[in-house]
């Protein structure tokens, strides 16, 4: 019914806003009224500082949320990302206890073992065909459990080294910290990779109708593997950087990326059954969700309000547009 | 085909988590210092009947081709709340218990609604709703604390006529008066029907979101359950995040072990019972055989993984490849 009235505002707009996703038109409109709603508790909300020092926190859940928009665009989930992030962190703080080569192969290492996660995952879902939810869920367990051996149930003592602190918490640029430098980037390589080569229109292909992909002469399941192999290694990087920040690992410092990873992409606009969804409706998610944690911990809400808060914003907006088509 | 070999076929997994069960028990027993008394018996079934209340609620769902990621939230939500509730004299103690109840019917009624009348994905809404029932959880127990009617707690935590655990009787129960008139009533057949082929039954004029809609409240109903027994089990009330998640990975582990099928419409709730019971017997097993409990989380982790890999032997039997593809 209200599909003429919109058509008929929408043709009298700018061909850039006609063409525009709801979604992310949405999303980037909650932004705004974040923005609006956090300048009224407090003046400096809206100050340069704050704001680059919320992308600055927004580039860590943006790169991990890179990863979780190629599984989800698959039409599969990944649930790893708690311990994948964690097993990032610890193992590039593990390498750097091992001399000089080991500070060198600290990053590389922790994403390394992150994508080892992700090819599990990947072996699992595309080759043995078991749900994502419960490979991915399982996987999660078994680096947990590692971690937990390795650790001896304690957060470990290896700190991070002077390269990852760079990376988080440093500027190569004047003003643009490099957490959000390293963010565009990755953002970049993967809008050309989405919408630029044969990887990427093969994800959105599997996501629609992975049978017809398959059928087209697509070796899907490779596909599948180094989608979720690009998630693990994200995660691990994301877990890398946050260790750099925080200038060590800890036990369960993946836990807080799960739910706003997802939530992130799905309020951006990506469907979760796959096949459709746009990088620029990830990254409004990364940045509305950010602020929503910020906005909470301006108001100084303790961590039941925020979660509550959390969830049923997440569930109100999916209904607002995130809902399946009915079964007819 | 004779009548008992389709009751074969169909009850294969059942029976199959059954044996996992009765081997693994075996081994645990005769390596236990204590051996086979009631008092082994009787901590087993207590630790297992935790998992076994909560596996049955992630069955009911599963069962429907969805998936539950906040019934470890319910359960630590109405541990939370019979740890205020579940106090006093007799009649406010069964008012608690009522309520505690009534708050996990209405956790899994919610997932239901959010499931089945917002058309949300199962996996999201429910993670999104797990955290909101963790944070009511966190609200109502800040600290770990609260108390519970002993007199109750102790009856049902205890053994009966001095070797049966009670807590296997109370499980036999709720099977008796939850899980058997489910499956056999119009909304249960639509349930499987819906997790069997949504659009055949859809067809067929089957009651599907009826039917859907009860297996997630029955879901709610079945890990507060779990929540109250825990409370039992534990005198206190705990808002523990990470215990949370591990009892919806467990009970999704156990369905699996328990021979549910996690695309729908295959299994019962008594395979994923033993399925909850063998996994609990399995994580046991290192501590008689003297491992270092830093281990277990590991251990834990391999034997799901290994759990849902076995899934992957249907692949054997595929004759065309576009089956890989559902």
């Amino acid at each position: 019914m209200s599909e003429t009235t919109i058509g008929g505002i929408a043709n009298r707009m700018p061909k850039f806003i006609r063409r525009a996703d709801p979604a992310v038109v949405t999303a980037f409109a909650c932004i705004v009224l974040l923005l609006f709603v956090g300048s009224l508790y407090s003046r400096s909300f809206l100050s340069p500082e704050y704001l680059l020092q919320q992308l600055k926190v927004a580039s860590f859940l943006g790169v991990i949320a890179t990863g979780m928009m190629l599984v989800i665009l698959l039409g599969q989930i990944d649930l790893s990302v708690p311990w994948s992030v964690a097993v990032g962190a610890m193992m590039a703080c593990a390498a750097a206890a091992y001399g000089p080569v080991g500070v060198a192969l600290a990053i590389p290492f922790g994403i390394f073992c992150g994508v080892l996660i992700g090819i599990v995952n990947g072996i699992g879902v595309a080759y043995l065909r078991i749900p994502s939810m419960i490979i991915t869920l399982a996987t999660n367990a078994v680096a947990q459990g590692l971690m937990v051996v390795y650790t001896g149930g304690f957060s470990p003592q290896d700190s991070a080294t002077a390269a990852m602190r760079y990376l988080a918490t440093g500027f190569a640029i004047p003003a643009v910290p490099n957490a959000v430098i390293i963010w565009v980037l990755i953002g970049a390589a993967t809008v050309f990779v989405l919408s630029r080569t044969g990887f990427g229109r093969t994800v959105y292909g599997i996501g629609n109708r992975e049978r017809a992909a398959y059928l087209s002469g697509i070796d899907t399941r490779r596909v599948v593997m180094i989608a979720f192999a690009v998630s693990g290694g994200l995660s691990a990087f994301g877990g890398v950087l946050l260790a750099g920040y925080a200038s060590k690992a800890a036990q369960s410092m993946g836990d807080a990326y799960l739910l706003p990873s997802i939530a992130a992409v799905v309020l951006g606009g990506t469907s979760i059954l796959g096949g459709r969804g746009s990088y620029l409706g990830t990254v409004a998610g990364v940045i509305l969700i950010t602020l929503l944690q910020s906005i909470l911990s301006v108001m100084q809400m303790p961590e039941a309000g925020r979660q509550i808060i959390y969830g049923v914003v997440i569930v109100a907006m999916l209904l607002l547009y995130g809902r399946a088509p009915a079964s007819r | 085909m004779k009548d008992w070999r389709y009751w074969l076929a169909e009850q294969r997994g059942t029976l199959l988590a059954f044996g996992i069960f009765i081997v693994m028990f075996a081994i645990y027993t005769s390596n236990h210092p204590a051996g086979f008394t009631a008092n082994v018996v009787q901590t087993a079934s207590n630790k297992g009947v935790l998992l076994a209340f909560v596996a049955m609620a992630q069955t009911l769902v599963v069962i429907t081709a969805g998936i539950d990621l906040s019934v470890g939230m319910i359960f630590t939500l109405t541990n939370c709340l019979a740890s205020w509730l579940v106090i006093g004299s007799g009649v406010e103690t069964a008012f608690g218990v009522a309520a505690v109840l009534g708050t996990g019917l209405l956790c899994g009624a919610i997932n239901g609604a959010i499931v089945i009348y917002g058309r949300l994905q199962p996996i999201v809404a429910t993670i999104a709703t797990g955290a909101v029932y963790f944070g009511i959880a966190l609200l109502l127990r800040p600290f770990p604390g609260g108390s519970v009617n002993e007199g109750l707690a102790d009856a049902l935590t205890g053994r009966l006529f001095g070797v049966v655990p009670a807590s296997l009787v109370a499980l036999l129960a709720v099977v008796l008066v939850v899980w058997v008139p489910f499956s056999r009533s119009v909304l249960g057949r639509a349930a499987y029907a819906a997790g069997s082929s949504e659009m055949a039954a859809y067809m067929s004029g089957v009651p599907i979101r009826r039917g859907k809609f009860t297996a997630y409240a029955l879901a709610g109903l079945l890990a507060a359950i779990g929540g109250l027994f825990l409370t039992f089990f534990t005198y206190t009330g705990d808002a523990a995040y990470a215990s949370g998640n591990a009892y919806t990975l467990f009970s999704i582990a156990a369905v699996v072990l328990g021979g549910v099928s996690l695309f729908g419409g295959k299994g019962s709730a008594i395979g994923a019972i033993f399925g909850a019971l063998a996994f609990r017997t399995i994580g046991d097993l290192l501590f008689v055989f003297d491992f270092d409990p830093l281990w277990q989380p590991l251990f834990q982790g391999v034997i799901l993984l290994i759990a849902v890999s076995l899934g992957a032997f249907g692949l054997f039997r595929v004759r065309n490849r576009l089956e890989w593809f559902l």
